[in-house]
Formats: C-alpha cells, sequence, structure tokens
C-alpha cells in the first residue's frame, strides 16, 4: 500500500512517508521548524513548545504531532513567529542568561534562536532566579539559573543499566533537573561531554572547559540555527 | 564667606567622578576631594562562578581596557591550574598573551593622549570648551586626529587577532590561549597597507612624542610645575630591571629613588599592600604596609613605572626613556603632566614590541596550553595602561571561587588623584570670587593626567562627567556646576 501523504506548509505542498511527525517531515522538504526539547533519537514530549504551528487553524506542536494526509499547517506567519519569540523572551527572562560569560556561546541552541528570532528587549519582566550552582560532581557542572527544564539530559544521558544520571527534582516552579549525586561523581568522560552536548542551553558544563574554543569558530556563530535544514 | 565648589561630572576620562572643593572665608582651598561615585561589586558577584569563568567575566568592568582584566584574571587562574606564576606557559601561550597586552596598551595610550587630553594642549586649558574636544582637533589638525583614530585601529587589530574580538575577548583561558597567530593574520598586522602596519605604528608613535616635546619646550612652567609632589612610585618591573608589562616582581622606590620594595614575589602582594576605606568614596585607598597611610601610598602608571625600572628593552623606547630621566638628572620624576611624556614613551615601545614579536615564528605554534597540579588560591599582576592590577582569586574543590579581590590601576592612584586636585584647586582658585570654567578644566586636567578609570576602579560604564560645587563652612551650597 502506498505509504505515502501529501500536506502542506505555509501553502507549499509537501510529501512525505506516513508515521513521521511534522518536524520530521518537513525537515525531510528543506523546511525548519524550530525545536528545543526534541531531540533526535529520544521520545518527542513537546514540552518547551518552541515548534508550535498551526494544523487547521488549532494550535499544535510539531514535534509531537505526526503528519497526516491533507494538513494544512501555518508555521512561518507572523503570528507564529510571534508566539516563538514570546516563548523564547520567556525562557529568557525566567532563567539568568548571561552569554558574554558563558561557555556555551556559540554553541547554545536558546541564543541562536534568540538571534533567529531577533530578540532585542524582551517583553517580560525578567526574574533572576536564585537557583544555585551543583558543582559537586568531579567533571560536569549544573547551572540551574540557565536550565530550561526541556528534559534532554534526563532522557539521553543513562548509564549501561539504563539508569538516568538526570532527573527532576520538586514541581511548578520549583522544578529542577538535577544530576544524581551518586551517579554524578562517577560519571564517565565520554558520558559527561556528551550531557553538555546535549544541552541546548549552558547549563550543563563539563568542568575545566572553559573558552577553549574561540568565540567566533563556534557553531552557530558560521551558520544560523536551521541553515542546514533550510533550503 | 566659604565655599564649596563640586566639579560634575569629570570629562574626558573613563568613568563617572566628581570633584568637591571647600573653601574658607577668604577663599582659599580648605579640603578638596575626588568623589568615585559609580559602584560594580564584580569582587562579590563573582563568588560562586566556575572558575574558568573569571577571564570573561571579570574584564566586563570595563570598556576600554578589558584585556588588562582578561589577563589579569588568567594569569591568577594559571596559578590554580598548576600551569605556573608567569612563567610556565607555553612560548606560543605567552607571546600571544603578550602581542594582545601590547596591542591594548598601544590602543588605550592612543586614546588618552590623542581623544582626550589633546584638546588640552592643542587649544590651553580655558580655551572655549566648544573647541575644546576631539571634534576640535579634527578641525584644527586633521592629521594628527587622522593619526590618532588609525593608531587606536591598529591596536584594536592586534587585540581582535589575539583575543577573537576587538572588545571583550575570549583568547587567553586558564594555563594558556585559545589561538595562535596565523601567518595570514600575522602579515595582515606586519604587512597592512599603510597605515595599518607596524612599522608604520612605530613612526607614527616617534611622532606623536615629538608633539608632545614640542609642546613642552613651549609651555615648560606649566608641563612642569602643574600639580607637583613628592611621592613614591610602584610598578611591576622584569626581574633585570626592564619595563615589562607583562609580567615581573614587585618593585617600589621612594621620592628620591631609593628601593623600599625590592623585586618581591607578587604572589605574596597582601603581605605588602593593605587597602584603607574612607566613607566619602567607592574607591579605597591602597598603601605600602611598612609604611603606614600616611606615607605608604604611591603612584601606579606611566610615570611610576619609568621612575622604577632601569631600562626599557626597546632601542627607540630606550633612547627616548634616557633622554627622560636624564631630565629630572636621574632622580624619580614627580611631575603630573609628565605622565604624559611617560605615556608615549610606552606606547612607542609597545609599537616597538608589536613588531618584534609579529616577526617571531613561535607565535604560529601549535602547544596552546599546559596544566599541572590544583591549586587553591593564585593572583595575577599585570601592569595595565593606567598602572598595577591585582587580581587574586580563590576557589573550593568544586572549583567555584569562593574569593576575588582585586585592586585595579586606578584605585592605586586614589591619593596621589586627590592630591593633584588639592594643588591645581589651590594654585588656579584661592582667593577666587568667581569660579570658572577654565579653573574647573585645570582641575580636571590633573585628574586627567592619571588616565584613570573611575569605572574599573569602583568596580562602571559610560563618560566621566564632572560636578563643581562651591560650600561655604556651614556646609551650605552657594553654587554648582555641572559639565
Amino acid at each position: 500500500m502506498d505509504q505515502t501523504i501529501k500536506f502542506t506548509i505555509d501553502g507549499t505542498i509537501v510529501t512525505t512517508q506516513k508515521g513521521l511527525t511534522i518536524v520530521e517531515a518537513a525537515k525531510d522538504n528543506g523546511i525548519y521548524i524550530p525545536t528545543l526539547c526534541n531531540f533526535e533519537g529520544a521520545k518527542p514530549k513537546g514540552c518547551c513548545r518552541m515548534c508550535t504551528i498551526k494544523i487547521n487553524s488549532r494550535y499544535m506542536t510539531a514535534c509531537t504531532t505526526p503528519a497526516a494526509d491533507g494538513m494544512e499547517i501555518e508555521s512561518n506567519t507572523e503570528e507564529i513567529t510571534d508566539i516563538r519569540k514570546s516563548i523564547i523572551e520567556l525562557l529568557f527572562v525566567s532563567g539568568n542568561h548571561f552569554c558574554p560569560a558563558c561557555e556555551k556561546s556559540g554553541n547554545c541552541e536558546l541564543q541562536a534562536l534568540a538571534y533567529k528570532y531577533q530578540m532585542l528587549v524582551p517583553r517580560f519582566p525578567f526574574i533572576f532566579p536564585q537557583k544555585g550552582i551543583d558543582a559537586s560532581s568531579p567533571r560536569l557542572m549544573k547551572e540551574q539559573n540557565r536550565c530550561i527544564a526541556c528534559k534532554r539530559c534526563i532522557k539521553t544521558i543513562k548509564d549501561e543499566e539504563g539508569r538516568n544520571y538526570f532527573a527532576y527534582k520538586n514541581r511548578g516552579y520549583a522544578l529542577e533537573v538535577i544530576l544524581d549525586p551518586e551517579l554524578g561523581k562517577d560519571i564517565p568522560e565520554d558520558l559527561a561531554k556528551l550531557a553538555m552536548e546535549n544541552c541546548p542551553v549552558g547549563s550543563i558544563i563539563y568542568k575545566e572547559k572553559g573558552f577553549d574554543e574561540p568565540i567566533g569558530s563556534r557553531k552557530f556563530d558560521k551558520t544560523p540555527i536551521g541553515s542546514e535544514i533550510e533550503v | 564667606m566659604s565655599q564649596k565648589i563640586t566639579i560634575e561630572p569629570v570629562t574626558r576620562v573613563e568613568g563617572h567622578g566628581k570633584v568637591t572643593i571647600y573653601l574658607d572665608d577668604h577663599g582659599n582651598v580648605r579640603e578638596s576631594r575626588l568623589h568615585i561615585v559609580e559602584f560594580r561589586g564584580f569582587e562579590r558577584f563573582v563568588q560562586g562562578r566556575p572558575y574558568w569563568e573569571a577571564p570573561v567575566l571579570v574584564q566586563r568592568l570595563c570598556g576600554i581596557c578589558p584585556v588588562s582584566h582578561h589577563l589579569a584574571a588568567a594569569k591568577a587562574l594559571d596559578v590554580i591550574v598548576g600551569a605556573g606564576t608567569g612563567d610556565g606557559l607555553t612560548a606560543v601561550g605567552e607571546k600571544m598573551r603578550r602581542l594582545m597586552h601590547y596591542g591594548q596598551f598601544f590602543q588605550s595610550h592612543v586614546l588618552h593622549f590623542f581623544h582626550l587630553s589633546s584638546p588640552d594642549f592643542l587649544f590651553g586649558i580655558d580655551a572655549d570648551p566648544a573647541i575644546r574636544n576631539i571634534i576640535g582637533v579634527i578641525q584644527e589638525n586633521r592629521e594628527l586626529a587622522v593619526q590618532g583614530v588609525m593608531m587606536r585601529k591598529f591596536g584594536q587589530e592586534v587585540i581582535r587577532l589575539t583575543a577573537g574580538k576587538k572588545v571583550h575577548g575570549t583568547g587567553a583561558i586558564p594555563g594558556g590561549i585559545n589561538k595562535n597567530l596565523s601567518i595570514a593574520e600575522r602579515d595582515e598586522l606586519l604587512k597592512g597597507p599603510d597605515p595599518l602596519n607596524a612599522d608604520k605604528m612605530v613612526d607614527w608613535s616617534v611622532a606623536a612624542l615629538d608633539f608632545f616635546k614640542s609642546y613642552h619646550k613651549n609651555n615648560q612652567k606649566l608641563v612642569d610645575e602643574f600639580a607637583v609632589f613628592p611621592s613614591n612610585h610602584f610598578s611591576l618591573v622584569r626581574k633585570d630591571g626592564a619595563l615589562d608589562l607583562y609580567h615581573g616582581v614587585l618593585r617600589a622606590v621612594d621620592t628620591d629613588g631609593k628601593k623600599i620594595l625590592h623585586d618581591v614575589d607578587y604572589q605574596d602582594y597582601d603581605q605588602f599592600i593593605e587597602e584603607e576605606v574612607k566613607n566619602w568614596s567607592y574607591m579605597k585607598f591602597p598603601y605600602l604596609k611598612e609604611f603606614g597611610k600616611e606615607y605608604g601610598w604611591y603612584r601606579v602608571g606611566p610615570l611610576a613605572r619609568l621612575n622604577t625600572i632601569d631600562f626599557i628593552p626597546t632601542p627607540l623606547a630606550q633612547k627616548a626613556f634616557e633622554e627622560f630621566k636624564a631630565y629630572t638628572n636621574g632622580k624619580p620624576n614627580n611631575m603630573t603632566l609628565h605622565y604624559h611624556w611617560a605615556r608615549l614613551i610606552e606606547t612607542l615601545h609597545s609599537a616597538e614590541v608589536i613588531r618584534d614579536l609579529l616577526n617571531d615564528p613561535e607565535l604560529q605554534n601549535d602547544d596552546l596550553t599546559v596544566k599541572g597540579i590544583k591549586k587553591h588560591r593564585g593572583v595575577g599582576l599585570i601592569e595595565a595602561p593606567r598602572g598595577t592590577l591585582f587580581h587574586h582569586y580563590e576557589v573550593n574543590d568544586d572549583d567555584q571561587i569562593t574569593l576575588c579581590n582585586l585592586i585595579v590601576s586606578t584605585t592605586n592612584n586614589n591619593e596621589p588623584m586627590n592630591l593633584a586636585v588639592n594643588l591645581t584647586a589651590n594654585a588656579f582658585m584661592n582667593g577666587q570670587r568667581e569660579i570658572t570654567e577654565g579653573m574647573m578644566n585645570a582641575v580636571e586636567v590633573a585628574i586627567r593626567a592619571y588616565d584613570p578609570c573611575l569605572s574599573c576602579a569602583t568596580h562602571a560604564l559610560g563618560k566621566m562627567p564632572l560636578e563643581l560645587t562651591l560650600i561655604d563652612n556651614k556646609n551650605i551650597i552657594i553654587d554648582r556646576k555641572n559639565k
């Protein structure tokens, strides 16, 4: 049976195989839909809402919604762009994202999205949280004021027995992603480096890694986020 | 009737300050103070941050000489990561930092002389302030102005190619650097199209020095007699007594040139230096412990450096240094306006060092960093354009900063600047019924000679405006003028 489906994104007809999410299908067709919590290989959760789109006039998350035949999707419209920009602004004001002194600057997806969506002054007041830093692991530093609770570390950083190195603690505004104090003591070097790489912001920092990659030569310094997908 | 004069803001300096001058019943200066009214607090909010953030975080104190803070912090952290106390880096690590630093010195000194101070020399201290500024310089002497702008640009390019950015770069990291200088980058600075190349910068530095010497010759009384007072002088010197702006040992001489701090290791700076807090300024008052608050204060910066060192290790600057020393028969020079002379000799020295470093093939080496056994305490000292800069950090077992102490160049010059203000106020305002703009500018000229960076000194941003207030002996404000 033919598994090909056809739908439109901002009026452009796209075709894809059934079973893909809208983010994946769009990517296959050279269309970039921004994401933060979504991570290739991990089950999508739709918790950051960065990939918000409108399907047949309803707001949905593109990372969790399977592409279906006949959908009419709005993505790069003025309205959706403003929604995404407001999400970025909310993330900035709810944390302490001081890019100039952050090791992740240039490799940070939140910063790259802020540039893409031309965020200047956020429309919301800054909270300036004081959640602190957990630096007790010999290899990793968890800067809680930069964490956007995307869960990517929880989903992707596990030991050989499948145990999570990272976990949620508390609920609501007090929610934090913490590094397991016991497992964190012995986290292997490669996994610690992977944790930093998988974190979309500068919340998980591999210790003693301080600016050894010059500013200006980092990932998003060279190519804006999404440009590897867009045709 | 006694009066209080307030000059606020002080102009054409970095940062924000004000001057208060108290006059007695006869109109004579009773007391004067330079107040630093900004507050930054970097020492506190850097606590708890991971140590490797310090060189990029703390340099945000300032946009004029961030490289000095960047490098002083990196030098302190070299100690913490076990890379030695200033001489343990790889050749490329140290030489790239030196190139960055001398590029910074060059641009900062040029900025100060051409943009901030040259209007006073070209038009006179009491000239119309509407023309006594950099725009006036451009209109009056285009060639001089272009030289100033292009020389500063060259210095900024040196910084960009070594630190990654012209302002607030990230080139120095604990234990070394994060990039070397490519052949293409080297050639950009060494063989760039006129005037942006190293040889031209040496030529123009000689010309700037000649400009000042000519001014000095024609205005000897003013330059030699303006705010002159004896003081101790303090700086880093290379172990062999040479001028070294990046690394060395601590030396201080008294007003007669006698050594009073004998080439000591700066890791122990707190054994020799203490800071006093006064309730009318955010800026502390450092002094040499051994001599107490009253006699232990000292000058730093270009004049102090040329008073402490034995020689300059580049030929043209050495020749200029010999002439400078001969002017005071080898004794320390205590003339405030001679800061400009010393600054221009250092500008020439920086241009020579940049040119020589660019010809060094070790700048293309790839061994960028070294690390050793970690320590919990590190002190980094460097000669910033405005004087000796102290960075002291302590870190815990989790790599977080637990203590940060910064003694910034301008802080070291706090007492001398206050004295210079007092002497100038006495010389220009005693017995005067009306305070003119020219008198106020004379006070600013005294402060400006020290090239203070009030932003850094209080751990602040922006220009240095000056407010002058006249207060009587019952503390009633009689007159206030703002600039």
